[in-house]
Parts: C-alpha cells; structure tokens; sequence
C-alpha cells in the first residue's frame, strides 16, 4: 500500500456547530441548517461556493433540503457513509477525495439530530420491525435474547478483553475522569464544571455490566459541520488551513455490525488498525508525533483498544499507559481536551472532529501547548475512519 | 381467604330468593315474532296459525327458548316491574344475603358458567307466566383458573297462571302450589376472588427471518441446534451466510450441535429495561465445543457468571412461537 494522492494536499478550513443540549426545542434539520451556515461563515465562503455535501446514512436530513434553505444551489457531489459514528471522519475523507479529485471545490460535512429529546440510540432497537433483510437478519442473534443496546454489544467483547488482560472497571474510570475534567473546563460542554472523581465512576449505576453509567457517552441534541476544500484554496481563506495529513476508512476482517464476536479473539478492533496503518503511511508520521489525540469515547473500553490499534502502546497495555494522568491536559498524550462525547456532547464523532481543528488552530479552550499534529477516529465496533491532521507546514 | 361463611351459606340453600313476580306481559304473538325474526328462526308455528294447527300445536307457540324472555325487565329496566321484595324495597332477600356473604369471604367478581333450561310444554299466546327463584347449591370454595370461588346455581320455576293469581307477594306461593309448572331455568355462576393480575409480559423481539437464517430458526423449532456447514471445506459458521468465508463456496449443510460449551464472554443487562425481559438478564457468548460461538441468554445466577463456566444448552420455546437455546450451568452430571 502507498500513501494517499490526497494526502497533505487538502484541508479543513470552517467548522460550525449549534449549542450541545439535552432539548433543542428545534427540528433536526433545522439544526442542520444552522451548523452548516455556521461553517460556511467560519470558512468565510458563500453558500454558493458549496459544491458538495456528505453526512451519515443514519442522518435524517436530506442534503437537498440544507442546500434549498441555505442557497447552496448546485451541488456536483453528494455523499453518504454508513456504520453509524464510524462515518465521522469518514465524510472527511469523502470531502477530501472530491476536492482533490476536483469535482467540488468546498464540500461540506454535516450531522445533526435530536439524538436526546428524540429518537435515542441507547435505548437500542427495541421497536424494529424484523423485514427480512440482511441487516435485520443479522439482529436476529441478539434481540431476541434481550442484546439490544450499544453499550450492551461492546459490554459484550469488553468483559473478554478485560478478563484477558486483567483491566479493571477503575482503568475504564481512568478514561471517564480525564474526559469529564476536561470538559468541566469547557463552557460548551454538557458537563462544564461538573468532573467526576474515580469513585463517583465506580459507585454509578450498572448499565450492562461490566459498564457502569459513567462508561457511557450521553445523548445530545445537536449538530456539527465541517468545510473541506483544497490546501492552495485554504490559502486565501481567513483561518490557517487544518491540513488533512491523512484520511482513511477501515473494515476488518470478521468485520460486523458493532457484534464482531466471532473473529479469533475479542482483544482488538481490526477495523481500527486497518485506519492505522493507513493514516501512518499515508501522513508519513507514527504515533509519536502526535502531540493529542481525539478517540472516539462512546463506551470507554473501546479507547483502550484505540489506543493499543493505533500505536500509542502494546496489545493488552493501555490500562497501564493511561495511568498517571498521562492522557490529561499536560500528559504525554492528552485526549479528548474538549471533554469528549463523555464530557462534551456526543454528535456521533463530529465535535471530535472539531475540536481537533480548534487545538490545530490554536484556540481550543483547553489548548495542548505547542501542538502541531492530532490524531482523530470514529466510532468503535464498527467499520470505522480516521484523521491526521496538521498545521501547513 | 380469611373469612369463612360455609355455615351460613349452607343455611341459605333452598330458599327462595323472594316473592313470586308475574311477567310484565301476556305471552304475545308481536314479541315471539320478534325474538323469532331476531334469531334468524323461520319455523312457521311461531307466526303462522294454519302451520301451528297442522303440526298439532293448536295454533301460534312461543319459541321454548323464549321462556325467561316473559319474566325480564325490559332492555333498559326502567318500565315499573313488580318486584320480588314486594313493598318492602329495601328488604334484603336470600340472593342478596348469599352475595353480601360471597363479597365478605372476599370473592367480590362474578361470573355466568351455565345456564340449563328445561320446558314442560309450549306457551301460546295470552298465557300469563309467573316465576319463582330458589337457591338450589352453594358448593365449597374451588380453585378455578380465575382464582378461588364459590358456584352458585339458583333454580327458576315457570308457572302458567290465570287473573285469579294474587296480586298480594305473601300469597303467591300458596297460589303455586296449585299452578301449571311450564318450565325450569337452573343459573349457574361462580363468584371468585379476582386474582392481581400481573401485567402481560409483551412478547420477545422476533428475529428477522432471511432464505440465509431461517433454517437455524426453523431447527429450534424442532428441538435442534443447528451449526451451518461448508459443504466444500466443512468449516463451520455463525451467524449464517450465504457463502463460505473460507473457500467462498455457495453450498452448505448444517450439523446439529451437542450444546455443550464453554463462557467465552457474557454481560449482565440492567438497563434499559425492555418488558419481555426479567432483569438483571445475563447474556453469555458461548464458544461451543464443536468450534462456533453464540450468543444465547443463560440460567445462570448474574452473582456467579465467569468466564471459562462450562454450560449446556437446552432449547426453551418463549411466548409459544420462539425457540431459542438456553444454556445452563454443566455441573457433569
Ligand atoms: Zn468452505
């Protein structure tokens, strides 16, 4: 495998959200709306410079309707990827092929929904109606013994994965703290002001055992947009260009819908490691140049698998290579600094995404001194993606 | 139950529940006509004289089944009706005292069981019918499938009489006891103790059934725990496919598995709490011996679930039309 043409060659150069909460009070695509505005304005474009857009399968509003509110006008590239949050960087990449490949010049990535005060994931697949197809087939395993939920499908590989390597329910705390510390220091964060000590993780509510409540990623209302467009474009726009290093999607073998239990063991996440080894060849950087990382915190086991896929430490580690603190603000490897979707809102990876390019640029609130290169994923457990991003060096 | 009536109750039977009553109305040929309209019956003696007369009737008959019709009270029972508490309205009867007895013992919701009636001879128009009611048995508290009750069956007598019937109540059953029996009507019901009912557990999420799975399904139904099989290689897969991962052949078989296993993973579902389900609910990823894994519920105590645990499978059928293997603990017995 060889680098990526597009890789370094593109850009993010506009970020929009609206506020993260638990009742918008308003339409899902409206919230759509306001954060694509949002980020055209941040890009200091016009709608109608816009010339494509990419969301999730999963999101409900049509890239037409965006366009119509907004006067986009003509759109020559239209997207959508699949697997849930896995999508997130995704779209990224998405943008980033097709303004490469010239046939938009700013693509505009979006997700948005009332995933709170609506229709909630975590309340699992309760309601669906089995049509014979295959991806109810492949439900067909687990709702009727009662495995209905998200956090009950990685609860589920995470028990192994524990009892393997001896990682404990206080490690997966380890993950919570640093997440809700940084967002107590955070003001767009659902949780500002709010951390949590070690013992209020192990004293919460179980939800599925071996997760506790305070293993588990929130519910937001909410969206998150992102402009993408080549790296020479970003040039004559306000901010400094966010450099896409590396872009890349990833399905492993044994892949599954967030139910790989099947595969030889239960101590990885392939998929993850498939992006890995693409974002590290393609951005010609490893694990040690990054200076913080954005991983995808829907359940907190899956970043101890993240952080073993991607480099950062050994298979089987990573309960040791969190501990003292070094995965907080002023560690070795500070992640999630805007509080994560633990902390800050979980807009299924797109505020990750986000963040990333405010510590790029600069001015993140919680801003890693110094920082130069981030690493970004999306959602665990199922096909899923990446980012390298950079300054324009 | 913690008050007991039986000697009481048993005092009561035999009795009669009241005054003899007398029909609102004659027995007429527009009502029969009507009831016989109503039940869709076309034989011609109920309104047809030639018809009555020819069949040795003596004319126009009253359908037998008619017989309690003369005595009741009207669709909405606001016409004046005699009643069997003569003017005493107030007065409480023997039927009234056998229910307020029922109700303290606790057994407070009734229910019809059976209703036999027995005619003596057909009634024709213009005969006047009297009715008295008796209770003929109270029996001991049973267990019955709505909760524990008593049965009670009263006995009604049809008498034809003339205008010489007393209109005084409390000398209506000196006058029967000359009168024309006609028919018998015995009322059974069962007053019982209404049980709390639990809230119907709405049935399990079903499995979308494809060509590719339905087999596995179709396999718990029949009492088997199906593993497909690559009829090319014989590598065995779950969850089904249509293809081998292995050599990508298209065909395939199944095995029938032993069931037995080991706990390769398992969670302990509290929440959310789906109705269908008992929680805390543990949920097992067993590694079956013949070299599959499978995720199945278990009758494991949550408290002492572990990995590695050997289990067995049996297959529980839920809500009479899902099967599904559930394993137990394998003690090697
Ligand atoms: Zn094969």
């Amino acid at each position: 495998m060889s680098a990526h043409s597009f890789a370094g060659e593109t850009a993010i150069v506009g970020i929009g959200a609206t506020e993260f909460s638990k009742d918008s009070g308003r339409s899902e695509l409206r919230l759509a709306v306001e954060a694509v505005k949002a980020a055209i304005a941040d890009a200091g474009i016009k709608p109608s410079d816009v010339g494509g857009m990419v969301t999730y399968s999963s999101d409900t509003n049509p890239d037409v309707d965006i366009a119509r509110s907004l006067g986009i006008g003509d759109l020559t590239f239209f997207s959508r990827i699949h697997y849930g949050g896995g999508a997130a960087c995704g779209t990224v990449q998405q943008a980033a092929l097709a303004v490469h490949a010239g046939v938009a010049d700013y693509v505009v990535c979006y997700r948005a929904f009332n995933e709170r005060s609506g229709n909630r994931f975590g309340a699992g697949v309760q309601g669906r109606a089995p049509m014979p197809n295959a991806e109810n087939a492949h439900l067909a395993s687990y709702i009727p013994v009662g495995l209905l939920t998200p956090a009950s499908w990685v609860a589920l590989a995470a028990q192994r994965y524990m009892h393997v390597n001896g990682a404990t329910s206080e490690d997966l705390g380890v993950i919570a703290v640093a997440d809700r510390k940084h967002a107590a220091t955070n003001p767009k964060a659902w949780f500002y002001e709010q951390p949590i000590t070690l013992e209020d993780h192990q004293n919460s509510r179980w939800i599925v055992e071996p997760l506790h409540l305070l293993d588990c990623c929130q519910e937001t209302d909410g969206a998150q947009a992102i402009v993408v467009t080549t790296k020479e474009r970003a040039k004559d726009l306000p901010h400094a260009p966010v450099v896409i290093q590396a872009a890349a999607q990833g399905s492993g073998a044994g892949q599954d819908m967030m139910t790989s239990y099947y595969r030889d063991d239960l101590l990885g996440l392939p998929e993850m490691s498939v992006v890995a080894r693409q974002l590290w060849e393609s951005s010609g950087m490893g694990p040690d140049d990054m200076d913080a990382a954005i991983l995808y915190d829907h359940f907190t086991p899956y970043v101890l698998y993240q952080l073993e896929e991607l480099g950062f430490c050994k298979k089987g580690e990573a309960k040791d290579f969190i501990k003292g603190g070094r995965i907080e603000l002023g560690g070795d490897l500070p992640i999630n600094m805007h509080g994560g979707q633990l902390g800050e809102a979980y807009l299924h990876g797109m505020n990750g995404i986000a963040e990333a390019v405010r510590q790029v640029r600069g001015h993140a609130v919680n801003q890693v001194d110094g920082l130069e290169r981030i690493v970004v994923t999306a959602g665990t457990g199922v096909p899923t993606s990446g980012l390298v991003l950079s300054h324009d060096a | 139950m913690s008050v007991d009536h039986s000697e009481a109750l048993a005092a009561l039977v035999g009795m009669s529940t009241g005054f003899p009553t007398v029909a609102l109305d004659l027995v007429n040929e527009p009502m029969i006509r009507h009831w016989a309209e109503a039940m869709g019956d076309t034989n011609p003696v109920y309104f047809d004289a030639v018809a009555g007369v020819t069949a040795g009737l003596g004319g126009i008959v009253a359908p037998p089944t008619m017989l309690q019709a003369w005595s009741m009270v009207g669709l909405t029972g606001t016409l004046k009706r005699e009643s069997s508490r003569g003017e005493k309205k107030d007065l409480e009867n023997a039927n009234d005292t056998m229910m307020r007895l029922l109700d303290e013992e606790g057994l407070t919701s009734v229910v019809a069981t059976n209703c036999e009636q027995e005619y003596d001879r057909p009634l024709r128009p213009g005969e006047r019918i009297a009715m008295r009611a008796t209770i003929e048995t109270i029996s001991d508290v049973k267990k019955t499938g709505l909760g524990v009750g008593r049965f009670t069956t009263s006995l009604s007598e049809f008498f034809s009489v003339d205008e010489s019937f007393p209109s005084d109540p409390s000398l209506r059953d000196a006058a029967l006891a000359k009168a024309e029996r006609v028919g018998t009507m015995r009322f059974r019901i069962l007053k019982f103790a209404p049980q709390a009912s639990a809230p119907a557990k709405p049935p399990r999420p079903k499995p979308a059934l494809t060509q590719d799975n339905a087999f596995f399904f179709e396999g718990l139904n029949e009492g088997k725990l199906l593993i497909q099989r690559c009829t090319a290689c014989a590598t065995l897969r779950h969850p089904p496919l249509p293809a081998c991962g292995k050599c990508e052949s298209l065909e395939w078989d199944t095995i029938e598995s032993k069931g037995s296993g080991e706990i390769y993973s398992f969670v302990v579902v509290h929440y959310p709490q789906v109705p269908s389900f008992d929680y805390p609910l543990p949920i097992a990823l067993v590694a079956l011996d013949e070299g599959t894994r499978i995720v199945a519920n278990v009758s494991i105590d949550p408290e002492h679930i572990a990995i590695g645990q050997r289990v067995i499978a049996r297959i529980e059928t839920f809500d009479n039309d899902l099967s599904l293997p559930v394993f137990d603990l394998d003690t090697g017995a």
